[in-house]
């Protein structure tokens, strides 16, 4: 093995994790397992209504109700909220106006949850209904009602016009140039565990919380600001999540009022979600138009590219500017792009808020882009896989939009898959009916910069050694059953040449831990990891210069591993660990080091360039074989190859599993996942459970060839990169991509289902164009552009300031029209 | 004909007993609660997890008289005088059971949630089936969802756990810890 | 956690028992079986009986027995039981089959004959929490007056989802029904009604007792299942099929078929019988030709309606290639045999 080869003991190799035992046993706690004595039961009141101003709340029937200890509407908790500075958009109960259907209104706790559930129905609320926007086009249709008084324009979010290079120069030096329009459907995470919480307010003043979160830094800001209660006197403590995928990433409502319903009861409360509110908290997939336009040499260079996207966002902001920022931020980092133009929208709707979901605003361009390539490939007469070899992105380089890639093993992925899979002797060869796609893709090993602007870390690491041998290592880091706690675990035993489970890990309590920013943007390997790197060497500094004095050698010469503390020139000289560890605390007093993580300065210096940057990209490759039934449009998906650029794997079953579960998540995205709204009918959620909501089962899921690419990034530790989102880009580009190679038709829309594919095969028989997917993309007022010249025209980074009299961009002409579905 | 018991009025606690995991235990509930409803909250079971209480997910699977059926869709007054198993029930003095031991070797518990259930649902499959193959493993636990796995490492477990149990000397493949490399 | 509204739970250990306490408790009172139906639906508010009496204590109700050369199946047989039993598999193979479909393995533990005989019919505008309900205004089906989907519409159009009743009804089984006024034999296809809110023709204290199948006599049937997932899903559309074969000369059959039957699930609030389809194979030995007669026959009166999973034109569509389907398998069981 690899690992066997650099001396490494515990890293690469495939432990179990350090809670596995836990898990298997049911004996994790998750926050809905909790019970605390005299506790009370929360339920929260929704709105009916998607759009409505709120006249009035009459709670006085639900307060009298027996058992019933606490009610609560917005008023009690009037200080808006969220995730990001920009939108603090959020209310724990509405305050004046709902906007969506399942919006918080008001809360109930009482001694049993069947009592609280009954007092909602007491509550009486007069509602005045607004028009409700219902999908991204009928927002830059209708400006008004707004839906919240901030936004760019209207019921327009956010808009962000990028250009990197004359990307009209581009066109002109093409010798094809091509347009698509796509659609990618929204998604939501579904974790099974739904969503939980349980407060306790301690008599002297101090508030607990307990929640299924990804991020209790952030949750601990919020409670915070809208409780106005000092930091110092509250505790988040994150359970570990019964998985997240980012649908636990935000502060939600939830959680402030069990905070505020055990501080005004003085008893503990929980809230547990019912599966359709976990719909209503979404944050998940935005459902995404793109229209995309690239010029390319004979030989599939690309000369420049222009990319549009429109979001539908849902009711709140959430991360919905940085998720728009995402859609139009890494088409650079896998085929070299020269000129990169970027135009993105984000709409205001009245729908469940979208978020991040795992690849947050990535896998939709992702969709766009593969199959777009797919397309120039065949226009061109070249192999797809051919094409993406010849252009791939250099290592060490800075692409158009100033990132900075550090290792990018794409090639290697590329090749692996296309060997694997047999791909050269079944492309285009395969009967009619079977088909076979390749898309790549790549993803960003953790934000570059934090949700909040400041010079701090963004990960923290303490340890503490004991005279017993044994070592603690405290992390804020959270535990979403991605494995986080066992990396944290092997990083620092690999360090001070310990087992992993003589590594005790605390993570996720903002009482204990050092702050680390969250399970979001798959940061926590590589941030945690580095920050459990430089504590567990300080520590192993302070301790190796003891045992060198008891041996009598030189601190360089000590060595950690096994347990103990040696000579690495005489290795039977030695001591244990513990015994070193009593040496240095009698020495120096107690052993405790600390470390910390900030990745490095982004090279992009321009309004907009914080989102993108990161210390490392990972890439991946994948071919998925589909059969394709002509006469019913049923696509199913025996197998699927999928190569992943990991950098180095920390933990290599843990990788295995990320990535296999990835590819579960692209493959219900592909082919069924979607939220589903009743337009016609208040905007309600179509389909809020878990029977139809589709999720696939043991029967859908596709056999999975998984390999592991490490080309080990100087920025991670270790050389690792993220593992636990990328894999899920390609899947659903190459499972378009198959489909037309199965049956002949293209379809430029996810999720790939039945109808879409028979609908186009019918059209192809009419002898009309074999596709399914949007007629065209809407005219936007967008602003004028951030002008930023790419690396080789010399820039530095920073916009150039606009010429006076530049257009501010295109006007609205004519009436435009978001999803012309079914064209 | 007997004259029909008289029914207890709706909400006060009525009283069953039953065998836990081998325990025999008595335990008094409203009437309307569910078998997933008594575990967690009167016997303090919580390794029974739940994802919809609808019968639409899987996880809240326990053991009744041995066959795999979903807490949440289960009265628990019909279990008087029957045997229920949870998760709780399967580690034995100390020790996992194969089916645990295998789910921790391959990392098929990611999150865990899930977990609990699919080795009930693995147990009673391996219990009348000792050699399944592949698809009989995806039929068996095409009544519960994960949404971390991808499956793929629990139908390895259970493969390595059905060896194990039946006194093969298995082991997991390379290829399944560490990829194709 | 969605909970169950309160109500009283009685386990009667006879069907005089049973019906007794049902009379006590008037409307108030349902009955159960694996509840897999009525446990969720009360969760949502769908039905809020007061007391609940259970079936699956009482002796008679389960097991299967052979009777005049016919199957007398028990209500109270779990379809997983149902599926493994000997007799069913080997002569009423298509009946194991369309119980083998049923959701999931751990839904079929618990689930009974009886109970996916006597499925309330779904619809998705219907299958919603109260709190759902209520954000659309609830519609005729409970508590609203109403059809969300065909808002003119002076009935409810809710489906008919349950897998075996259409094979069933295709076989021509027949259900022993017992109430308070005693027993009554009804043939499976009289057992339904076309309307998504009465869509049984049973009282609501009769109880089913036993179902019927008629002896295995060169008949032979099929079904075929269409849903999105293999596993939990609701049959969007189920073509059950059914032939008999005309007798020939002594022991050698023809290879003619003497009589068809293809009955509908997922497309009606009943199992949806097409006679024009059956009476397009009468005298064909299942040609292609015999065959696009039926399925042609079959798409013309299936209606889904927008209230299930996929697009109605597509479900609409598929009618045809199901039914085309489900008739070429069962002509390669007769040449296979
Ligand atoms: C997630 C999920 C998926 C499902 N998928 C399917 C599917 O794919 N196909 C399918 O067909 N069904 C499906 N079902 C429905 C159901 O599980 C099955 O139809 C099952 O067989 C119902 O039987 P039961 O005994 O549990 O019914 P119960 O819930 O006990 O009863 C259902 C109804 O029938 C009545 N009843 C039951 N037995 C009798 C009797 N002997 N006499 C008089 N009345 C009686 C009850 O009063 C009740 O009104 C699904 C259910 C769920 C929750
Ligand atoms: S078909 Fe109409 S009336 Fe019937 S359940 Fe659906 S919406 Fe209600
Ligand atoms: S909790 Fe989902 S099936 Fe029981
Ligand atoms: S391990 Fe997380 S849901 Fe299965």
């Amino acid at each position: 093995m690899a690992s066997a080869e650099r001396g490494l003991r515990v890293v690469g190799k495939a432990l179990r994790k350090v809670d596995a035992a836990a898990k298997v046993t049911g004996t994790t706690k998750f926050a809905d397992d909790l019970f605390l004595p005299r506790m009370l039961y929360a339920k929260l009141l929704r709105s009916p209504h998607a759009h409505a101003r709120i006249r009035s709340i009459d709670t006085s029937q639900a307060a009298a109700l027996a058992g019933v200890k606490a009610v609560l509407t917005g008023k009690d908790l009037p200080i808006p909220f969220g995730i990001l500075p920009v939108s603090q958009d959020e209310h724990a109960l509405a305050l004046d106006k709902v906007r969506f259907v399942g919006d918080p209104v008001a809360a109930v706790a009482a001694t049993t949850e069947e009592t609280a559930a009954a007092a909602l129905a007491r509550i009486a609320v007069e509602y005045e209904p607004l028009r409700p926007v219902t999908d991204a086009g009928d927002a830059l249709d209708h400006p008004e009602p707004r839906i919240h008084d901030y936004g760019d324009l209207g019921n327009v979010h956010k808009l962000i016009h990028l250009e990197f290079g004359d990307v009209e120069q581009g066109f002109q030096d093409a010798d094809l140039v091509r347009e698509d329009t796509f659609f990618f459907e929204g998604s939501t995470h579904l974790p099974m565990e739904q969503h939980a919480a349980v407060a306790d307010w301690s008599a002297d003043g101090k508030l607990t919380l307990w929640s299924s979160t990804q991020t209790p830094h952030y949750v601990h800001r919020a409670l915070a600001k809208v409780l106005e209660l000092t930091p110092a006197r509250i505790r988040v403590v994150a359970c570990p999540n019964g998985g997240g995928f980012g649908g636990k990433s935000d502060p939600f409502s939830h959680e402030i009022v069990a905070a505020k319903l055990a501080m005004v009861t003085g008893r503990p409360v929980k809230i547990t979600l019912t599966r359709e509110e976990v719909f209503y908290c979404h944050r998940g997939r935005h459902p995404t138009l793109m229209w995309v336009k690239t010029g390319v040499k004979q030989d599939g260079a690309i000369t420049g590219m222009h990319f549009r996207s429109l979001l539908d966002g849902g009711g709140y902001g959430s991360y919905g500017v940085a998720s728009t920022y995402y859609t139009g931020a890494l088409q650079t980092v896998t085929y070299h792009v020269p000129r990169y133009k970027f135009q993105g929208a984000r709409a205001f709707t009245n729908k469940p808020p979208c978020g991040p979901k795992r690849g947050h605003g990535t896998p939709q361009p992702r969709f766009a882009l593969e199959v777009h390539l797919d397309k120039i490939a065949e226009q061109l007469g070249l192999d797809p896989a051919e094409l993406r070899l010849k252009h791939l992105v250099p290592p060490n380089s800075i692409t158009a939009n100033w990132l900075r890639v550090g290792t990018m093993g794409l090639g290697r992925c590329i090749e692996k898959v296309v060997q694997g899979s047999g791909w050269k002797d079944k492309f285009r060869k395969l009967p009619t009916g079977k088909g076979i796609g390749l898309a790549c893709s790549s993803y960003i090993t953790g934000a570059g910069l934090p949700i909040y602007w400041n010079p701090m870390p963004h990960s923290g690491v303490q340890l503490k050694c004991d005279r017993g041998g044994g070592v603690t290592a405290f992390c804020g880091s959270t535990e979403i059953g991605q494995g986080s706690d066992s990396v944290l675990a092997a990083i620092v035993a690999e360090v001070l040449g310990l087992d992993p489970l003589d590594v005790a890990v605390v993570t996720g309590d903002t009482d204990l831990t050092p702050v680390d920013l969250g399970s979001y943007s798959s940061r926590v390997t590589l941030m945690t990891g580095n920050a459990a790197i430089q504590a567990a060497e300080r520590a192993r500094e302070i301790i190796a210069r003891h045992a060198a004095a008891q041996l009598d050698v030189s601190p360089e010469r000590v060595a950690f591993a096994e347990g103990r503390v040696f000579d690495v020139e005489r290795p039977e000289r030695g001591l244990t660990f513990a015994d070193a560890v009593q040496l240095a605390e009698a020495a120096e007093g107690t052993v405790g080091t600390v470390g910390s993580y900030t990745p490095p300065p982004s090279p992009g210096k321009y309004r907009g360039a914080g989102v993108g940057p990161s210390p490392a990209y990972s890439y991946s490759a994948c071919v998925a074989e589909v059969d394709v039934d002509p006469a019913t449009g049923i696509v199913r998906v025996p197998k699927i190859w999928i190569a992943h650029d990991v950098g180095r794997a920390i933990n290599a079953a843990t990788v295995m599993g990320q990535i296999e579960g990835s590819v579960y998540m692209g493959l219900g995205e592909a082919l069924m996942e979607e939220m589903a709204y009743r337009e016609n009918r208040n905007v309600v959620h179509k389909i809020p459970s878990l029977l139809e909501y589709k999720s696939p089962t043991t029967l859908e899921m596709c056999d999975v060839v998984t390999y592991v690419v490490e080309d080990p990034d100087p920025n991670g530790p270790f050389g690792a990169k993220e593992c636990g989102q990328g894999p899920l880009l390609p899947v659903p580009p190459a499972v378009a991509n198959a489909v037309y190679d199965a049956v002949g038709v293209r379809i430029d829309e996810v999720p790939i289902t039945p109808e879409k594919v028979f609908k186009a095969l019918r059209r192809k028989e009419k002898g009309e164009p074999g596709r399914f997917g949007p007629a065209g993309f809407p005219d936007i007022a967008w602003p004028a552009p951030t002008r930023v010249p790419p690396p080789w025209e010399g820039g530095d980074g920073k916009a150039v300031p606009l010429t006076p009299g530049a257009s501010p961009g295109t006007t609205r002409s004519r009436k435009p029209r978001a999803r012309a579905r079914g064209q | 004909m007997p004259p029909p018991p008289a029914p207890a009025p709706a909400d006060a606690k009525t009283k069953i007993a039953l065998d836990v995991n081998g325990e025999p235990v008595e335990v008094a509930f409203a009437p309307h609660k569910t078998l997933l409803e008594v575990l967690r909250e009167d016997l303090s079971l919580t390794g029974t997890k739940h994802g919809c209480e609808l019968g639409e997910c899987g996880t809240c699977t326990v053991r009744v008289d041995g066959m795999p059926v979903l807490s949440c869709l289960v009265l628990a007054l019909a279990c008087a005088g029957r045997r229920v198993r949870t998760v709780e029930g399967m580690a034995a003095g100390g020790k996992l059971h194969p089916l645990q031991d295998a789910f921790a070797e391959l990392g098929a518990a990611q999150c865990g949630y899930c977990t609990p259930a699919f080795l009930l649902a693995a147990e009673a499959l391996i219990a009348g089936n000792p050699r399944p193959d592949r698809d009989d493993i995806k039929r068996a636990l095409s009544g519960n969802l994960c949404r971390c796995t991808g499956y793929i490492k629990i139908y390895e477990a259970v493969e390595l756990a059905a060896a194990r149990m039946r006194g093969e000397r298995a082991e997991p493949t390379p290829e399944s810890l560490y990829g194709v490399r | 956690m969605l909970r169950l509204p309160s109500f009283t739970y009685l386990q009667p250990r006879t069907l005089e028992e049973a019906l007794a306490m049902k009379a006590d408790a008037g409307a108030e009172g349902m009955y159960v079986a694996g509840g897999t139906d009525l446990y969720p639906n009360m969760k949502r508010r769908h039905q809020e009986p007061r007391t609940v009496i259970s079936l699956m204590g009482i002796r008679g109700l389960g097991g299967c027995e052979t009777r005049d050369g016919g199957c007398a199946v028990g209500p109270c047989m779990t379809l997983t039981d149902l599926c493994s039993h000997p007799t069913i598999r080997q002569h009423y193979d298509t009946v194991a089959q369309a119980a083998g479909l049923v959701s999931t393995p751990l839904l079929r533990n618990m689930g009974t004959l009886g109970g996916n005989l006597c499925l309330d019919t779904r619809c998705n505008y219907y299958n919603q929490t109260y709190e759902w309900r209520q954000a659309i205004d609830f519609c005729m089906k409970k508590d609203g007056h109403i059809c969300w989907v065909a808002p003119s519409s002076p009935r409810c159009w809710a489906v008919s989802s349950s897998d075996v009743a259409p094979v069933m009804v295709a076989l021509g089984a027949e259900y022993v029904l017992v109430g308070p006024g005693g027993e009554r034999v009804v043939p499976a296809a009289r057992f339904y009604h076309n309307d998504g809110i009465n869509y049984l023709t049973k009282q609501p204290d009769e109880i089913l007792c036993r179902v019927r199948l008629p002896r295995p006599d060169g008949w032979d049937a099929v079904y075929h299942k269409l849903r999105r997932r293999d596993s939990f899903d609701f049959p969007v559309l189920g073509v059950a099929t059914w032939v008999q074969w005309q007798p020939g000369n002594g022991k050698r059959e023809t290879g003619r078929v003497a009589e068809a039957r293809i009955v509908l699930g997922g497309v009606a609030s009943w199992p949806q019988e097409v006679p024009e389809a059956g009476a397009a194979l009468a005298g064909t030995s299942l040609s292609d030709e015999a065959i696009a007669a039926a399925a042609d026959a079959a798409y013309r009166p299936a209606k889904p309606m927008d209230n299930t999973d996929f697009d109605l034109s597509w479900r609409k569509q598929m009618t045809r290639v199901y039914v085309s389907r489900a008739l070429a398998e069962l002509r390669r069981r007769r040449s296979a045999r």
